[in-house]
């Protein structure tokens, strides 16, 4: 790779795809942590019929270009996908639909894969319906990660929550 | 010097002056000598490298046989810190520096306390200043060395050297300051600054790349860290780069010319750019001193966006900048210079780095004040934050 960033990378960054906050979304993925420098909420709306697919999806990100771009990738692949097929994007899947991304940045796609998996597991859980082991581990391990870092980072997780209040 | 792109980098780097380059090049094309060689292409060899000693000893009042030349910034603080440990050891083995010192001078003095060394690393207020009177406290019986950067390289802010010198002087303490930012900028006087030893770069003020100096003033005990053929008065043996040295040289002499005029050009722009940008985009901040700092620095932390987006943005764009946040380091850590000022991590995630130089013109600036709040602006829609 000769530049930091694929033409893919800045194509996405420059111009996000489906980004921006979504009014009564069915599930909501929140990962990220502003310490850490990047912070990604997903929004699902999920087609009523038996074949739940993710008609609407869209994201807000605070974070660098990677960030950004894996956020506005994830929504192109998962937007028409059913729940099953939509698991399926891991982060692999989305640095090849970037064109790679620098070692140091491979984070952002797992954040990307990590959101989704949260939009949908949030609705899941709320419309009551059976969580799949590998989502119910996949949560397990997000949460688990998060309370590190809240423990860590306690004092100034308290601004970020202010900040998002604030918002409100 | 640069068409379509805005460059406010200088920071970074500054590109060469075109007079520099001109004085540069019959040293690289017909006067290729070796300053250790006998014969004429030698002997004319080591005459430009003495003129450009007694030039860069000009601009900071030297005398020319302290002026130590190395190849970096980089190694005249190694030099500085290592030498002086090493020659020192027996006298004691206590270091002092600032908390907002280059990586060059942290990491040095991290090296030095895995080999026994004890390093205080003072504090710094909101604005980056260090307290002359916190130095005087932390000198103790062993103490040997105090290294305070003249300029910060990140937020600008100049620091009390001539009193802390003053201290130092008294207390019997050699006294390193890197003024690898401000050299060129503003007045340096190595004897009102009262220090032992100064480094100055020649990237940093139009000259080239791979020259810089270590000011070692005389009767320090210093060893040297490169052993060879005893060049640079024993203190840094290897084959002088003459072209470079000649042009780091030619810079200080356009500098000594030029300085004063440039600097209050120079921050009357900066001026203008730091009351557009606090005036026109909402939720920005200033970093470091209102007043007492580089003529050519503003730095900014923004709400809400992260700086190597802004960054990034910026450059499509045609505006080049820099920053201080996680996401643009290696080690995914914010600057450790704005955590020392007191910012927390995600206030130093938005950090921006504009700093001006000598070919920065009034419409560059009115133009940064338009693009840059619109791309603010647009990161702050897709963030969730606003």
């Amino acid at each position: 790779m000769d530049k930091f960033y694929t033409k893919k990378v800045l194509e996405h960054f420059q111009n996000p795809h489906n980004y921006g906050k979504m009014k009564n979304p069915d599930g909501i993925g929140k990962v990220g942590n502003i310490v850490c420098g990047d912070v990604m909420w997903l929004y699902i709306k999920v087609s009523k019929d038996k074949k739940e697919v993710i008609k609407d999806i869209k994201f807000e990100t605070f974070g660098c270009v990677a960030a950004l771009a894996t956020s506005s990738v994830i929504t192109d692949l998962a937007k028409g996908k059913s729940l099953e097929q939509a698991l399926k994007i891991d982060n692999k899947k989305i640095v090849k639909a970037l064109k790679g991304l620098p070692p140091v940045k491979i984070h952002c796609s797992v954040l990307a894969s990590d959101a989704l998996s949260e939009a949908i597991y949030d609705y899941l859980s709320k419309n009551k319906k059976k969580i799949p082991d590998v989502l119910e581990e996949k949560h397990q391990r997000i949460k688990k990660e998060k309370e590190i870092i809240e423990e860590k980072y306690k004092d100034w997780i308290e601004i970020e929550e202010k900040m998002h209040k604030e918002q409100k | 010097m640069f068409k379509k792109r805005i460059y406010l980098d200088y920071a970074a780097t500054t590109p060469v002056d075109p007079r520099v380059i001109k004085a540069m090049l019959p040293y690289l094309k017909d006067k290729p000598g070796n300053t250790m060689s006998l014969h004429s292409f030698g002997q004319a060899a080591k005459q430009a490298l003495e003129k450009s000693r007694n030039k860069v000893a000009d601009l900071m009042k030297a005398q020319p046989e302290e002026i130590i030349f190395t190849s970096s910034a980089t190694e005249s603080n190694n030099l500085a810190l290592k030498g002086i440990a090493f020659a020192n050891q027996n006298r004691g083995r206590h270091i002092i520096i600032s908390p907002i010192e280059h990586a060059c001078i942290l990491q040095s003095s991290k090296w030095l306390e895995q080999r026994g060394f004890k390093i205080t690393r003072l504090k710094v207020d909101k604005y980056g200043l260090v307290d002359p009177k916190q130095v005087e406290r932390a000198i103790q019986k062993d103490t040997i060395l105090v290294s305070v950067m003249q300029a910060n390289n990140e937020i600008g802010t100049i620091e009390p050297i001539a009193e802390i010198g003053k201290i130092c002087q008294e207390r019997g303490v050699y006294f390193h300051s890197d003024a690898s930012q401000s050299f060129g900028k503003i007045p340096i006087d190595v004897n009102k600054l009262k220090v032992d030893l100064l480094t100055v770069s020649s990237h940093k003020m139009y000259g080239p790349k791979g020259a810089a100096c270590l000011f070692v003033r005389k009767g320090t005990k210093i060893e040297p860290i490169l052993h060879g053929g005893e060049h640079e008065f024993g203190l840094r043996s290897s084959t002088v780069n003459v072209p470079d040295i000649v042009g780091f040289g030619e810079a200080c002499r356009i500098c000594k010319q030029e300085m004063k005029e440039e600097s209050k050009r120079t921050m009357k722009l900066r001026d203008k750019l730091i009351k557009g940008v606090l005036e026109n985009i909402e939720n920005s901040h200033l970093n470091g001193h209102p007043k007492n700092r580089l003529p050519n620095n503003a730095n900014f932390w923004f709400s809400f966006v992260e700086g190597e987006s802004l960054v990034i943005q910026l450059d499509m764009s045609g505006i080049a900048a820099s920053t201080g946040s996680a996401c643009s380091s290696e080690k995914l850590e914010p600057s450790h210079v704005l955590l020392a000022i007191g910012l927390k991590p995600q206030e130093a995630q938005g950090s921006l780095r504009l700093t001006l130089g000598r070919w920065t013109t009034e419409k560059e600036i009115d133009r940064v004040l338009i693009i840059l709040p619109q791309v603010v602006k647009k990161l702050r829609r897709i963030s969730p934050f606003k």
